[in-house]
């Protein structure tokens, strides 16, 4: 046997048809007899359609087909569904409104479908699309989520009163309320968690194509989960039996949350095809995604942290008004709640913690998960109060923290949560040598002889991944499962293809996955391929988002690996005539215990498959298992990441001169993987904290509807990191993995706006800093 | 109105009649179907269709395939050897784990190839300020920097 394949840094299986220009995503996939979709979509915030008027656009040269509001309709589509139902206060369904797949008699989004028009050509389509005429009567609108509640405010939904879609509420509020009254300081935030675009670099595209032949329907879409769009669009949408339609997510170029949802669009393509006898394909472009795709965070928070004289965390009252946009996107409801307010404990014996959560319908693109999905809102509250307590109580920020640490487990948070395990002293100690604190001092010195301000800043996050516990997860309103599928095939000469409802849309899964198998039946990773992303062959599958891969998927792979090596243990058995109980298994051969007779691996595949010495009494031939895993908890990823900056107080530009993030994945099997996902988190959390902002002005205009508006980090806007990990494994999956995709996002916004709060000496600062928002604190605070 | 472009791309004369309104990039995706070069946006912020014209890289969004008639053009497709040997630019991305989803990775070699061969030592900073005009959303850039930092001197030790 070579080196082990767990922990190995193996180049990625992927990579050489990304790095050739042989990637398959769906716009790449062109079908015969192709169409092309374009959809008008509404310029207006709010408004009644009066009449829309296609008459020129289905008289313009290459046009097939115009579809508005008033055929799907006609053609009974549903709305589409949210897959979570949030029980209010009061114990009420959260309110749902329908979300139709084009406008039906109103709009209320900028962006909102209005209608489709598909042609020979996609450009024949897009000129055609600007003759459609659209009578509005405009409305006033309401884009912030502070004012969609005020007396007055433009109402949405008539089934939501007060554009209120429910006020939610997690712990014991008199004990909360009990603690703040004997506490000796308390630390009060009140801040906005901006509102992000994901813009992943693949545009959302879709193509569907009906055949006559067999009453089917196959769409190609760039989605996270394919089985999971397939369900919500047959069942509940299009009222289509599940197995007469056939989901393929090819390459997908980059998901961060925004390609987990059923789209309209999706919708829309699959239908025209059937209407059209022809496969209809619509590919966004940058502007329409803007406008379009689901965005991420926008919280408005008031937060307060109470503590004794010594700065022992006693309580935590949190209260947030979550912005969900004009509709329910699919998992909308259970973002701001579910996965927000019960990661409020963060790393800390806070014994009581109390949170109210108000979500409310505004007239811009709905709102749902983003790379970290709750998490990084919780983590800003938790990690912002208690560096801001700690500056406030002079005390050392990672003295605070270590002071509230929690160090016993398992550990009941009171927010529901039950942490298996954690190690948050290693991680911060490793933290603080990677960043050299020590040092800190004398750099900061140098910064000042420069005329140049210097800050720290650190974040302790804790995150619940491995999404999630089927059953828990349905007591909290779930309307699906959580677990996820795999399949190992087996082939005759002894190679294996892995089938997984994960999903790789960057992770690398094709890799990590493979090194699994191949750890697991002592193979060459080159003898194992990963297949994903197509429900006409992978059994079923929840998809991927929430860092659930690895936990999930890959544990639903190591329980299908383990049938196959008990079924070859007793293939082996018949073969080598020993009893089954002598048989062991180890890099790549069955052997009877304490002798030299063996089988390999390939042999025992081969007489499953050519079973003419076999026991047919006892084992069918062939070698392919599957098998479901429910996890039995979430996983809890943790760690520290420390930010150094320099700012120049003559520009407000603020300049990254550290970066030191130090991860607890548990078990990690390709530490490569893992630190490019953790750059890529950190990435988009700097770009939270300091160049990204989702700005609609009053009237419900998106002003940041491009990247020359809305600034994704380019790469001279961030530095180099250096990145760690610590290992305290999961103690309840069979590979101790807890799952790294989303921590570099939830970290980072508190470690950065901790540091340039530190370094300007000012209490708060709202994100994005951008060097104007920076340079207006300065000169407040001078001014002050 | 139709117009016949002719060029070369990756070393085979190409020619079509296209609309006179055709993007080059969508004369190489569509009429040549040579899906390596992507779209990633439509303000020429992205630099997902980057190719090159006679030796230099441009976006291919940004111009018309009337622009490149006569012109020599490479794309992702035509970089590795015949064999199938990547470029020593594909090769240090591979290896750095420069790329992730990999839908801005061809954009990303392509300026990069042209990029490494005007400046073979280049430091992390310069790598750092010539991908002002190439978005990644995965890597952070962190890994893409350090695979051109080493495909640069890689090729700069092929010649």
């Amino acid at each position: 046997m070579g080196a082990p394949l767990i922990g190995a840094r193996i180049p990625r299986k992927e990579d050489y048809r990304f790095l050739t220009g042989a990637g398959q995503y769906t716009d790449d996939v062109t079908l015969p007899r192709q169409t092309y979709a374009a959809f008008v979509r509404s310029p207006h915030a709010h408004a009644k359609i009066k009449s829309v008027n296609t008459a020129k656009a289905k008289g313009a040269p290459g046009v097939l087909g115009v579809y508005t509001g008033e055929e799907i309709a006609a053609a009974k589509l549903g709305g589409l569904p949210c897959g979570w139902l949030i029980t209010d206060v009061n114990g009420q369904p959260m309110k749902e409104p329908p979300y139709p797949v084009i406008a039906q008699g109103k709009v209320r989004h900028v962006g909102e479908r209005v209608a489709v028009v598909v042609a020979e050509t996609q450009e024949q389509a897009r000129d055609a699309a600007e003759l459609v005429q659209v009578d509005y009567e405009v409305l006033q609108a309401v884009a912030d989520g502070r004012l969609a509640r005020a007396k007055g405010a433009p109402q949405l939904h008539d089934i939501a009163p007060d554009n209120t879609c429910y006020v939610w509420a997690l712990g014991d509020k008199a004990a909360v309320d009990a603690a703040f009254a004997k506490a000796a300081h308390v630390t009060k935030l009140d801040f906005v968690n901006n509102r992000l675009i994901p813009n992943a670099i693949e545009p959302r595209a879709a193509n569907g194509s009906y055949s006559r032949a067999d009453d089917s329907y196959t769409l190609y879409v760039s989605s996270q989960n394919p089985h999971v769009e397939r369900l919500l669009m047959t069942a509940f949408v299009m009222g289509l039996p599940e197995h007469k339609v056939r989901v393929v997510a090819p390459d997908v170029g980059g998901g961060f949350g925004s390609k987990i949802y059923l789209y309209g669009e999706d919708v829309v393509v699959t239908w025209a095809s059937k209407q059209l006898g022809r496969p209809v394909k619509w590919t966004a472009d940058r502007s329409e995604s803007y406008v379009s795709d689901a965005h991420g965070r926008d919280h408005h928070t008031i937060a307060e942290l109470a503590m004794d004289k010594d700065g022992k965390f006693l309580a935590m009252r949190v209260k947030t008004t979550a912005n969900v946009g004009a509709y329910l996107s699919t998992f909308a409801s259970c973002i701001p709640t579910i996965l927000y307010a019960t990661l409020l404990a963060g790393q800390y014996t806070t014994p009581v913690i109390h949170a109210e959560v108000t979500a409310v319908f505004t007239n811009t693109a709905p709102v749902d998960a983003y790379r970290g999905a709750g998490r990084p809102e919780a983590t800003y509250v938790v990690e912002r109060l208690v560096e801001t307590a700690a500056r406030e109580m002079k005390m050392d920020p990672a003295e605070i923290r270590r002071k509230n640490f929690i160090r016993s487990f398992p550990y009941q948070t009171p927010v529901a949560l039950l942490y298996d395990t954690g190690n948050y002293d290693a991680t911060m100690d490793a933290a603080q040598k990677l960043a050299d604190v020590a040092g800190y001092a004398a750099r900061k010195k140098a910064s000042e002889a420069k005329g140049k301000l210097r800050g720290l800043g650190y974040a302790a996050y804790i995150e619940a991944c491995g999404i999630a516990p089927s059953a828990v997860a349905g007591s909290l309103g779930a309307r699906a499962g959580l677990y996820e599928a795999g399949e190992v095939r087996v082939h005759p000469t002894g190679t294996v293809t892995v089938f997984t409802g994960s999903h790789s849309h960057g992770q690398g899964h094709e890799t990590t996955f493979a090194q699994v198998v191949a750890d697991r039946l002592g193979l060459p990773v080159e003898n194992v391929d990963i297949v994903h992303g197509d429900t006409s062959k992978i059994l079923f599958g929840m998809g991927t988002y929430g860092s659930r891969s690895i936990a999930v998927g890959g544990t639903a792979i190591v329980k299908a690996l383990d049938k196959i090596i008990a079924k070859g243990k007793k293939i082996a058995a018949h073969l080598l005539e020993a009893s089954e109980s002598d048989i062991e298994y180890a890099n790549g051969e069955f052997k009877v215990a304490g002798t030299d007779k063996k089988k390999m691996f390939g042999e025992v595949a081969f007489a499953a498959y050519v079973p003419h010495n076999y026991p047919h009494d006892k084992l069918e031939p062939g070698l392919n298992e599957n098998a479901f895993y429910d996890p039995s908890n979430f996983t809890f990823p943790a760690g520290t990441y420390v930010c150094e900056v320099e700012v120049d107080p003559e520009t407000g530009v603020v300049k990254i001169e550290r970066w030191s993030a130090v991860d607890d994945f548990g078990k990690i099997i390709n530490p490569m993987i893992v630190e490019g996902q953790v750059h890529g988190g950190l990435a988009q959390g700097i770009g939270q904290a300091m160049t990204e902002g989702a700005k609609y002005d009053s009237h419900g205009q998106l002003v940041t509807g491009s990247f020359m508006d809305y600034c994704i980090p380019r790469a001279d806007d961030l530095p180099s990191f250096q990145v760690d990990t610590r290992e305290t494994p999961c103690t309840h999956n069979p590979l101790g993995v807890k799952g790294c995709g989303e921590a570099g996002a939830i970290g980072a916004p508190a470690a950065l706006i901790n540091a340039i709060t530190d370094a300007l000496g000012v209490k708060d600062i709202p994100m994005p800093a951008t060097p104007q928002t920076v340079w207006r604190a300065l000169q407040q605070k001078k001014a002050a | 109105m139709a117009v016949k472009v002719s060029m070369k791309v990756n070393g085979k004369p190409v020619s079509a009649d296209v609309e006179a309104r055709t993007l080059l990039v969508t004369f190489i995706r569509e009429h040549l179907r040579l899906t390596g070069t992507h779209v990633g946006c439509d303000t020429a912020q992205c630099g997902a269709c980057t190719v090159h014209m006679n030796g230099k890289a441009v976006k291919s969004c940004s111009m018309l395939a009337m622009q490149a008639e006569g012109a020599d053009i490479l794309t992702i497709e035509g970089l590795a050897k015949a064999d199938g040997t990547l470029h020593p630019m594909q090769a240090a991305f591979k290896e750095h784990h420069g790329l992730q989803c990999g839908f801005c990775t061809p954009g990303m070699v392509m300026n990069a190839v042209d990029f490494a061969a005007r400046h073979p030592n280049a430091s992390e900073q310069e790598v750092r300020e010539a991908l002002d005009g190439n978005l990644c959303r995965c890597t952070g850039y962190h890994n893409i920097v350090k695979s051109i930092v080493a495909g640069s001197k890689a090729m700069a030790g092929a010649k």
